[in-house]
């Protein structure tokens, strides 16, 4: 399989072996040689070659090969993650960055391989692509390409209303029922009963019991967060539609890992591409074209952050740590600076430790435990913020906890709002109500309202969705005529109802 | 070979023909794209194509950045969010790039316009040329295998070496032909667009800029109907001038209006430059209607009855609508040539009078 030449084939052999000797534990890697605009057409394919056909992608290939045309962009690499993993190469590109780019796939692999996030995703993905492909055309010769676009349009404006812990949560089960009349009290006696039982107590287990029973009677009885899985089981479809549906959501499920994990997954990559080529695979008169490419690729930009550059400085800094045993209480209580420096237990423990991490953090995980204040101060991390007055982005601050915080509210349910169906019989009249978590930043109505619209389509009644405009509640509704806004109290209820879905 | 995308891609070019036309009355009064024209490719920016999700708005609180910096140091490069989705997709716009003939193309479409009948003499010009001649020498990558073959045969059949039992044709060196280009001639029309407008103190920065997207738009379709297309600027208060473009829409001056005088320099310049039985000439004026005094406008129809639209195709005279102008030389000009196809005024009330107007100017298809 592939078709590399001798030479590149002598390079991948090396590669593999290096990888497998590190301890690096991918499947079978297949490198496929193309030129860039095969490239650009793979990549416009979110890689899958045999994807279905939308105009969507048609978007992509045309802005990738603009990008390239005009020397702005070029795509390094692209791998797949699918058992066997499949990896592209640029036939263009000079030896040194073959090599490069092989190292750094095979970090990939291995990420994808034993990353916890990905455990669940479907590793013959190329093959369900290609029947989804497949499948698609079918329904596009029954019914009309037009027809089954717009459909599609429709559900790939949705797309990221998904729960992407669903996968690994056993849902919709029964509770107890709990009787509204009677109200379990400690037992006390008679004296007592005040204190044991105060009021305010048997108060509040009475709303949770009447929170509760409301809840039952309606539909669904808990926020779902799934909202494409709430479409597929309850939207008036028809039965390719509903085909569609499944289709896509399982697609959005496969893809979304990879959202979850963009700076350990690139971080990991370039922390083994970097340990093969300088340990092992680059010839003297390569250095400075390795050199070269490698800082283009770490380089940061002061407004962004550079999703390689911190991955790949967090796993350097997590395996010296462990190395020199900088973690538990004892180093944590050093409070002198010079010594917290030259703390060294020589343990040794770095690279079992990285190999740990990889397996079992996401980002936002990653992040929040192993962001430290040292590390935050070393990068030179910062917050920035729109400055009313000068009309500018501005750096606000280099406090690492508001650093952290920021980064943090900034992967959280990768990087999308986080909506709910609360309610599905709306004014009981089966009107879709949807939830927004607002936590602090507000949706662009101009697109939510265009997305209600889509929305409508597949529910075909009235939809609705409550959020928030600079704190203060919203209802924007779409009744498949024009869209509403009405002003609403923020709602409590569905507050508290989301944050107990969180907390789960 | 023919590439599983280029099906997809097809259709998302559709999609954005498609959009263009349905939005073409909101790019027209917009003029927007007319700051990203370049030689051939025009771009458009196209939010409606992006599929809409919900997503977050721009947020107050920033994001996360690295590098050297004090606090309140801005930093370039503003807003890209942390590079995750998220924060940046929405404020990007897709822009297309599409071709200033498919352009026109739309605009013919959806406007109705009639193609052009070029008048007066054709003119041959050379276009490129074709692979269409043969020749004696040449290199080898060039050969004409048949044509060699076929001398090769001749001389064998003529020197009596032929077998038609065993035809072993072997060429030699004078057999050989090779293909050559040939130039070819095409009937070729010269076009020239000669715009004149009043600058005076009465017309303003709006009104200048409707007459550019006018006159872009004007442009756009002359060029997809002639392929040579001059453009000439004329600017005008109580005296003319001629300028360039850029002179042209941002010059701004006070002082009065005489309308001949830019009459006058074009027919000058038409005279000299412009022979009507070679050229297509499209004399376009703008103002907004002040003349300096009525002799000047009895003089300015004088001229145009009897010198200009005798050897233009069409006289066109849009009037745009400024807070002091009193839009009395259209009336003017209205009654003088009732009836005469020669000549086409039209009113721009507003932008998004400009549509209609382009419709008036280029709907006779003269």
């Amino acid at each position: 399989m592939g078709n590399l030449t001798p030479e590149l084939s002598a390079i991948h052999e090396e590669v593999k072996e290096l990888a497998h000797n590190y301890g690096l534990d991918t499947y079978d890697v297949i490198f496929e040689l193309v030129d860039h605009d095969e490239l650009n057409m793979i990549a416009a394919y979110g890689g899958f070659p045999t994807r279905y056909p939308h105009w969507r992608f048609g978007m992509e290939y045309e802005q990738l090969s603009k990008g390239y045309a005009y020397g702005l962009s070029k795509i390094y690499e692209l791998v797949i993650n699918n058992d066997p993993c499949y990896a592209y190469l640029m036939r263009s590109n000079s030896l040194t960055d073959q090599k490069l780019v092989m190292a750094h796939v095979y970090g990939h692999c291995d990420f994808f391989k034993n990353n916890y996030w990905f455990s669940k995703t479907n590793r013959k993905m190329m093959d369900a692509m290609a029947n989804h492909g497949t499948r698609i055309r079918g329904y596009m010769d029954r019914h009309g390409v037009e027809t089954v676009e717009n459909f599609i349009d429709c559900v790939q404006s949705l797309d990221n209303l998904i729960d992407i812990h669903s996968p690994f949560i056993r849902r919709e089960r029964k509770r107890e029922r709990a009787e509204a009349s009677e109200i379990p009290r400690l037992k006390a006696k008679d004296y007592m009963d005040r204190y044991i039982n105060p009021p305010e107590f048997i108060a509040r287990q009475k709303r949770i019991i009447e929170a509760e029973l409301e809840s039952e009677s309606r539909f669904p009885s808990e926020p779902v967060k799934d909202v494409l899985k709430f479409l597929l089981e309850h939207a008036p479809l028809e039965r390719w539609q509903q085909d569609v549906l499944a289709m896509l959501r399982n697609e959005a499920y496969y893809f979304a890992p990879q959202g979850m994990t963009k700076i350990m997954n690139e971080g990991w990559a370039v922390y083994w591409h970097s340990t093969m080529m300088t340990r092992h695979l680059l010839h003297a008169q390569e250095v400075v074209t390795y050199c070269d490419h490698h800082a283009g690729t770490l380089g940061t930009q002061p407004g962004q952050i550079n999703p390689y550059k911190l991955g790949v400085e967090l796993f350097r800094d997590i395996e010296e740590r462990w190395d020199r045993g900088k973690f538990g209480l004892e180093f944590q209580r050093i409070e002198d600076e010079t010594e917290r420096r030259r703390y060294d237990k020589s343990l040794g423990l770095g690279r079992e430790k990285i190999f740990e991490v990889r397996r079992i953090y996401n980002d936002v995980t990653f992040v929040d435990e192993f962001l430290t204040k040292d590390f935050a101060e070393d990068q030179k991390l910062f917050v920035y913020g729109y400055n009313q007055r000068t009309g500018q982005y501005e750096i606000m601050d280099r406090d690492y906890t508001k650093v952290k915080e920021q980064l943090l509210w900034s992967l959280t349910n990768f990087g999308q709002p986080r909506i709910y169906v609360v309610d599905a019989n709306y004014m009981n009249r089966g009107e879709l109500y949807l939830y927004h978590d607002w936590n602090g930043v507000d949706l662009q109505f101009a697109l939510a309202a265009e997305t209600l619209k889509n929305l409508h389509k597949l529910w075909s009644r009235p939809v609705h969705i409550e959020t928030r405009e600079e704190g203060k509640g919203r209802l924007m509704s779409y009744d498949g005529q024009e869209i509403s806004f009405q002003e609403l109290v923020p709602s409590k209820e569905a507050v508290a109802v989301g944050q107990e879905v969180d907390d789960e | 070979m023919v590439q599983k995308i280029d099906r997809d891609h097809t259709r998302f070019r559709d999609i954005v023909r498609g959009r263009i036309k349905r939005d073409l009355k909101k790019f027209v009064s917009s003029g927007e794209m007319i700051g990203k024209t370049g030689d051939k490719l025009v771009s458009i920016p196209i939010p409606s194509i992006q599929l809409p999700k919900f997503r977050f708005g721009r947020n107050p609180k920033g994001g996360v950045g690295q590098g050297e910096g004090e606090e309140g140091q801005p930093i370039e490069g503003e807003g890209e969010g942390e590079g995750q989705a998220g924060e940046s997709p929405g404020q990007h716009i897709l822009e297309v790039e599409i071709e200033l003939e498919e352009l026109a193309a739309i605009l013919g479409e959806e406007l109705e316009l009639p193609n052009i009948e070029p008048k007066g003499k054709k003119m041959l010009d050379t276009k490129g040329g074709a692979w269409r001649g043969i020749r004696r020498s040449g290199p080898e990558s060039l050969r004409h295998f048949k044509r060699t073959f076929r001398e090769a045969l001749k001389r064998q059949i003529m020197a009596g070496i032929y077998d038609p039992d065993n035809p072993c044709i072997i060429p030699i060196a004078a057999d050989k032909r090779f293909k050559s280009r040939k130039e070819m001639l095409a009937p070729q029309a010269n076009a020239v667009v000669i715009y004149m407008m009043d600058v005076s103190g009465s017309m303003g920065r709006e009104q200048k800029e409707m007459v550019r997207i006018e006159a872009f738009w004007i442009d756009c379709w002359l060029r997809s109907q002639y392929k040579n297309l001059e453009v000439q600027y004329i600017v005008h208060d109580a005296v003319a001038h001629l300028v360039d473009q850029h002179t042209f829409f941002h010059l701004r001056e006070s002082g009065g209006t005489k309308i001949s005088s830019a009459y006058e320099l074009c027919l000058k310049m038409m005279g000299e430059r412009y022979p009507a039985d070679e050229w297509n000439i499209y004399p376009l004026h703008f103002s907004d209607g002040d003349n300096w005094s009525a002799r000047d406008t009895e003089y300015c129809i004088r001229l145009l009855k009897e010198q200009m639209l005798p050897s233009v195709n069409q006289f066109c005279y849009g009037q745009v609508k400024s807070a002091y102008g009193s839009g009395q030389f259209k009336k003017d000009l209205d009654t003088a040539f009732t009836g005469d196809e020669r000549i086409v005024t039209s009113d721009i009330l507003d932008r998004e009078g400009i549509l209609p107007s382009i419709k008036d100017f280029l709907g006779k298809g003269r």
